[in-house]
């Protein structure tokens, strides 16, 4: 898996678009910055544009990658390697390349400006986890979708609409059965409807860790109530953990069946 | 070698295998034959672990390849269609291949008689269908496994390829490996091939010598034969 892992990885590193992503990220830090010149809230800012932005890019290097890589996969499978290998190596190239330009694109301004002296760097590092596990479970999602899916543009259409859903229409969703049924105890209905969705579950988790009750919402201070911080913060990473897990876990399953 | 045990396969509602009983003994050519769509390349593939059947066994070196993959380590395969990462140097996919494989290899002759060192260092998306056609016999002849699998192994080459792909595969087989071949050009098959497995709409319809498959059909020629085959009633 590992050889697997190594070239994935080379290929997406040797590609412009990791580069223009790094490059993104990299200009995005800087700006903040510079307008905000202050850590704490450069890192709220950085949240809004990571919880919407990290999802969709690993959706769509997901799905384009495996849909590319094809010959490189037929190739693979008439070698002596195992099929979840393949396939787990592949997956862990993307995800793994996508991260480091996330981790290296925002960290480089950051500890430049001053991260480590700050009192941000939890709030900071919180951050990076949680871009680490949305591009780990959409770029697995995405992977899932296109293993399922033998024509491209339907994958990739179906790809585009989970990720459309999950950061816009799920909370539009949310929103309204919380105003329709506003009569009854929402509580555990909310704090389950976060759980489905990763996105509003990271949001969720960095909010509780930032501590900031006026962004929190709803759900936020129901979650803070119910669980309390530390238990809250630990749940919410245990279900993104799970978030991660499931869908490479369907991954191995389907590959194993899969003709080529 | 290969003992492949009442295989069914379907594609959705495309029976493609129904019930294919074959087996194939250590050395020599087989040639795996039949028109378009009888299940070739699926049968192929379904040995090679590629495609997953709905029911049957198959066992190569007598283990079954169920939940297995190592026994790819004896198996080389030529694929019908040579695609190949686009954005890598002929030279880079050699090594990895090898790197993947960790096998003793010796490219760099067959390179030399495919006259492919001009291609080295250029990219796969920019070869012609003949080269990459080449590069995917260098990469399916390079190592020394007992089994050959090849699919197709003339297409788009050039008369001068196909001398040394022909010697390279009496080569082979002077070694004592076994070889299974599909392939439409009848005269290369007539000159190659020990013996013939004949699919006919997912079912082995004949096994046997291009003798004996010419005295069946009263035919002097085997693509005579081979287009009569079917209009013969038979025993096989």
């Amino acid at each position: 898996m590992l050889k697997i892992l190594k070239y994935s990885f080379y290929d997406l590193i040797r590609s412009r678009w990791s580069y223009v992503y790094f490059l993104f990220y990299l200009l995005l830090g800087f700006v903040l910055l510079f307008l905000n010149n202050d850590v704490s809230k450069a890192v709220i800012t950085l949240m809004n544009v990571i919880i919407v932005l990290v999802p969709l890019i690993g959706t769509i290097f997901g799905i384009m990658y495996y849909y590319n890589s094809k010959e490189f996969t037929e190739l693979l499978l008439a070698q002596p390697i195992k099929r979840s290998s393949i396939f787990l190596g592949q997956y862990l190239g993307v995800a793994g390349s996508l991260t480091m330009s996330l981790v290296l694109g925002l960290g480089i301004p950051f500890v430049l400006y001053g991260l480590f002296k700050s009192d941000a760097i939890f709030d900071f590092t919180l951050l990076l986890v949680t871009g680490a596990f949305l591009t780990m479970i959409f770029t697995a999602l995405s992977f899932n979708i296109a293993l399922s899916n033998e024509n491209k543009i339907k994958g990739f259409g179906y790809a585009v609409l989970l990720w459309l859903f999950l950061a816009v229409i799920y909370d539009g969703l949310f929103l309204m059965s919380l105003i329709i049924f506003k009569e009854y105890p929402l509580d555990s209905f909310s704090l389950a409807a976060t759980m489905f969705n990763p996105i509003d579950l990271s949001r969720t988790l960095i909010l509780l860790k930032l501590d900031i009750s006026a962004l929190l919402g709803y759900t936020g201070a129901v979650f803070k109530q119910f669980f309390g911080t530390n238990q809250g913060l630990i749940i919410s990473i245990l279900m993104l953990i799970l978030w991660t897990i499931l869908p490479i876990w369907r991954l191995i399953y389907k590959s194993k069946k899969k003709d080529f | 070698m290969i003992q492949v045990e009442n295989i069914y396969k379907k594609f959705g509602k495309n029976e493609v295998l129904k019930g294919v009983n074959l087996e194939i003994n250590e050395g020599g050519i087989y040639a795996v034959l039949g028109p378009n769509g009888s299940g070739k390349t699926t049968l192929i593939k379904s040995v090679l672990g590629m495609v997953v059947p709905n029911k049957g066994n198959i066992s190569v070196s007598g283990k079954s390849i169920n939940k297995n993959w190592k026994y790819r380590q004896e198996i080389n395969y030529l694929p019908q269609i040579a695609n190949f990462p686009g954005n890598l140097k002929v030279k880079e996919l050699i090594r990895m291949i090898k790197d993947l494989r960790q096998m003793p290899s010796d490219e760099n002759q067959l390179i030399e008689q495919f006259h492919l060192e001009p291609f080295l260092d250029k990219k796969l998306s920019t070869l012609s269908g003949g080269t990459k056609q080449k590069v995917n016999i260098v990469l399916a002849f390079m190592f020394n496994c007992p089994l050959l699998i090849l699919d197709e192994p003339t297409t788009g080459l050039d008369p001068a390829s196909l001398i040394s792909l022909k010697k390279l595969i009496q080569h082979a087989k002077g070694n004592k490996k076994t070889i299974l071949i599909t392939s439409h050009i009848m005269q290369f098959v007539a000159e190659v091939a020990d013996e013939i497995v004949y699919l006919l709409e997912g079912k082995i319809y004949f096994k046997g010598s291009i003798k004996e498959l010419k005295t069946m059909t009263n035919q002097a020629d085997l693509e005579h034969a081979i287009a009569a085959i079917a209009t013969t009633p038979t025993d096989a």
